[in-house]
C-alpha cells in the first residue's frame, strides 16, 4: 500500500469528503416534486388518455374513414358507421378499449381530420375494468372537456408535423 | 396498601419515561428518512401531518390493522417471542440513562455493565426470530447479524474500559460528572471513532446492514415477520440506535452536561442538553446511512478484529500507561 492510500485510511478522508458532499447536497432544491399537488411540465406531443374532438359549430369531426381502426397494432378501436340523413358518413359506433391500448400514438397521426386525438391527461385510473372499455359518448365528453388544451396542442406541434 | 404505592410510583416513573422514549422513536424514524431522502435531494415522507411529522404514527397505525401472519412450519412461541424480546431489551436499558444528576430511573453502581450487558442480550431476539421463522434467509440473516454483534460488541467493551480507565467508577452519572472540564471525546478521540463505527455495527445499520441486504437477504431475520410483529422488531431496533447514541453521548460527549459552563448556555437544563448530544450523533448515523455503501461480509469481520480490536486494545494499554505515569489514576 501506498502511504497516501493508508493516510487516508487512518483519517477516513474520502468518507469525510463523501460527509460534505452530502451536507451539502442536504440543502439544496429538491429535484422530485410534490405529485399530487405539483404536477411536472408535459409535452403538447404527450399521448394520454383518447378524445374524439368537434367542429367549432358542434358537429363531430369523425367522418368514420377507419384509419385508425386499421393502423391501430393493438387492435383496440372498433368502429361502426352509417350514412345519415343528409348523405355524410358518421360513426355509429366509436369504441377504444383502454387496456388493450399501448399509447403509440398512430391513430391520432393517421387520422386526416384530427377528430381521435390524445389528450394531456393521464390520471384516468379506474376502480373496475368495464370504465376502462371507452364508447364514443365517453371519448366525444373528454373532447368537450379539454378542447382548449387539445386545440392548443396541435397548434402548438403544427410547424414539426 | 405500602407496596401498592410504591409499585404505583414506580409504574408513573416508568411511564413517564417509556412514553417519550417511544415518541421519540418514532419522531426519529421520520427524521432518518427525511435526511436520506434530502441528501438524495428527494422529498421523503412530508404528507402526513406538517412536514409529514405523523408519518410514523400513520405506520404503526397501518401495521397495527395489518394480520400477523405465522409460518406453518414456524417455532410459534419462539417466533412471536423474538420482537418481543428484541422491542423489551431495547427499552429497559433507557432505565439507567441519567437525563440529569438526579432524573434517572434506576441509579445503579454498576450502569454501564448493565448497559452493555442488555445490549449484548439484543443478538438473542434476532436469533430467536432467525431460527424460529425456519426459513432459509431469516436463518442466514440472524447467523450474520449474530457473528457482527458479537465481534462488535468486543471492541465496545474495551472502548468502555477505555473511559472507565479516566472515571474509576461504572456508574453513568459518575461518567458524566468525571467530564466536567474535558469531555473525552477530546483526549479519546479515536476512541470515539470506533465507538462510533461499532455502534453502526452493533445496531445494524449501513455500512453493516448485512443482516438485512435486501439484495441477498431479502429482508434478513424480519422476512417472515408481519404487521405488528413487524412493527415492534423496527421499534427495537431504532430505540437501540437511540440507545446507542445516549451510550455515545454519555461516554464521549458529556451526557446532559452543557459543553461551557458560562452565563446563557446554564439556563438550558441537563436534559435538553442530552436531547440535543443524541440527535446530533443520531443524525450522523442518518447521515452516515446516506453516503455509504455496504460492506462485505469478510470486510467486515476484517474490520472488527484486525483493526478495531487491536487498536482499541493499544489505546487501553496508552492510556492506562499515560495515566500511571503521571499519577492522574482516580482513586475513590
Amino acid at each position: 500500500m501506498k502511504i497516501s492510500r493508508i493516510f487516508k485510511t487512518i483519517f477516513m478522508l474520502d468518507f469525510l469528503g463523501g460527509l460534505t458532499i452530502a451536507l451539502r447536497e442536504l440543502f439544496k432544491p429538491k429535484k422530485t416534486i410534490n405529485y399530487p399537488f405539483e404536477k411536472g411540465k408535459i409535452s403538447p406531443r404527450f399521448r394520454g388518455e383518447h378524445a374524439l374532438r368537434r367542429y367549432p359549430d358542434g358537429e363531430e369531426r369523425c367522418i368514420a374513414c377507419k384509419l385508425c381502426e386499421a393502423v391501430c397494432p393493438a387492435q383496440a378501436i372498433t368502429i361502426e358507421s352509417s350514412e345519415r340523413a343528409d348523405g355524410s358518413r358518421k360513426t355509429t359506433r366509436y369504441d377504444i378499449d383502454m387496456m388493450k391500448c399501448i399509447y403509440c400514438g398512430l391513430c391520432e397521426e393517421s387520422c386526416p381530420v384530427d377528430a381521435i386525438v390524445q389528450g394531456p391527461n393521464f390520471e384516468f385510473s379506474t376502480e373496475t375494468r368495464e370504465e376502462l372499455y371507452y364508447n364514443k359518448e365517453k371519448l366525444l365528453d373528454n373532447g368537450d372537456r379539454w378542447e382548449n388544451i387539445l386545440a392548443a396542442n396541435i397548434r402548438a406541434d403544427k410547424p414539426y408535423r | 396498601m405500602n407496596y401498592l404505592s410504591i409499585i404505583f410510583s414506580e409504574t408513573y416513573k416508568i411511564l413517564f419515561l417509556l412514553v417519550p422514549v417511544l415518541v421519540s422513536v418514532a419522531m426519529v424514524v421520520w427524521l432518518d428518512r427525511r435526511i436520506w431522502a434530502f441528501v438524495q435531494k428527494r422529498q421523503g415522507p412530508n404528507v402526513v401531518g406538517p412536514f409529514g411529522l405523523l408519518q410514523s404514527l400513520a405506520d404503526a397505525l397501518k401495521y397495527i390493522f395489518k394480520e400477523v401472519i405465522i409460518p406453518s412450519s414456524s417455532n410459534k412461541i419462539i417466533f412471536i417471542l423474538a420482537p418481543i424480546v428484541t422491542m423489551t431489551l431495547a427499552l429497559i436499558s433507557w432505565a439507567v440513562i441519567p437525563f440529569s444528576a438526579t432524573q434517572v430511573l434506576a441509579d445503579i453502581n454498576v450502569g454501564i455493565l448493565y448497559l452493555f450487558a442488555v445490549s449484548s442480550l439484543g443478538v438473542y431476539g434476532i436469533i430467536m426470530g432467525g431460527w424460529a421463522s425456519n426459513s432459509k434467509y431469516p436463518f442466514l440473516g440472524a447467523i450474520r447479524s449474530a457473528a457482527q454483534m458479537v465481534s462488535y460488541e468486543v471492541s465496545i467493551g474495551v472502548i468502555i474500559i477505555n473511559v472507565l480507565l479516566c472515571v474509576g467508577s461504572l456508574n453513568l452519572n459518575d461518567i458524566v460528572m468525571a467530564q466536567e472540564n474535558l469531555w473525552f471525546v477530546i483526549p479519546l478521540f479515536p476512541m470515539f471513532v470506533i465507538f462510533f463505527i461499532s455502534a453502526l455495527a452493533e445496531t445494524n445499520r449501513p455500512p453493516f446492514d448485512l443482516p438485512e441486504a435486501e439484495a441477498e437477504l431479502v429482508a434478513g431475520y424480519q422476512t417472515e415477520y408481519s404487521g405488528m410483529m413487524y412493527a415492534m422488531f423496527w421499534l427495537g431496533e431504532y430505540a437501540n440506535i437511540l440507545l446507542m447514541c445516549a451510550m455515545g453521548s454519555i461516554l464521549f460527549l458529556g451526557g446532559w452536561l452543557s459543553p461551557i459552563e458560562i452565563y446563557p448556555f446554564t439556563l438550558i437544563p441537563g436534559p435538553i442538553w442530552l436531547i440535543f448530544k443524541i440527535l446530533f450523533l443520531f443524525i450522523l448515523f442518518a447521515l452516515v446511512k446516506a453516503i455509504v455503501p455496504r460492506y462485505r461480509y469478510d470486510q467486515l469481520m476484517r474490520l472488527g478484529w484486525k483493526i478495531f480490536l487491536p487498536l482499541s486494545l493499544t489505546w487501553v494499554v496508552f492510556t492506562s500507561s499515560y495515566l500511571f505515569y503521571f499519577n492522574l489514576l482516580p482513586t475513590n
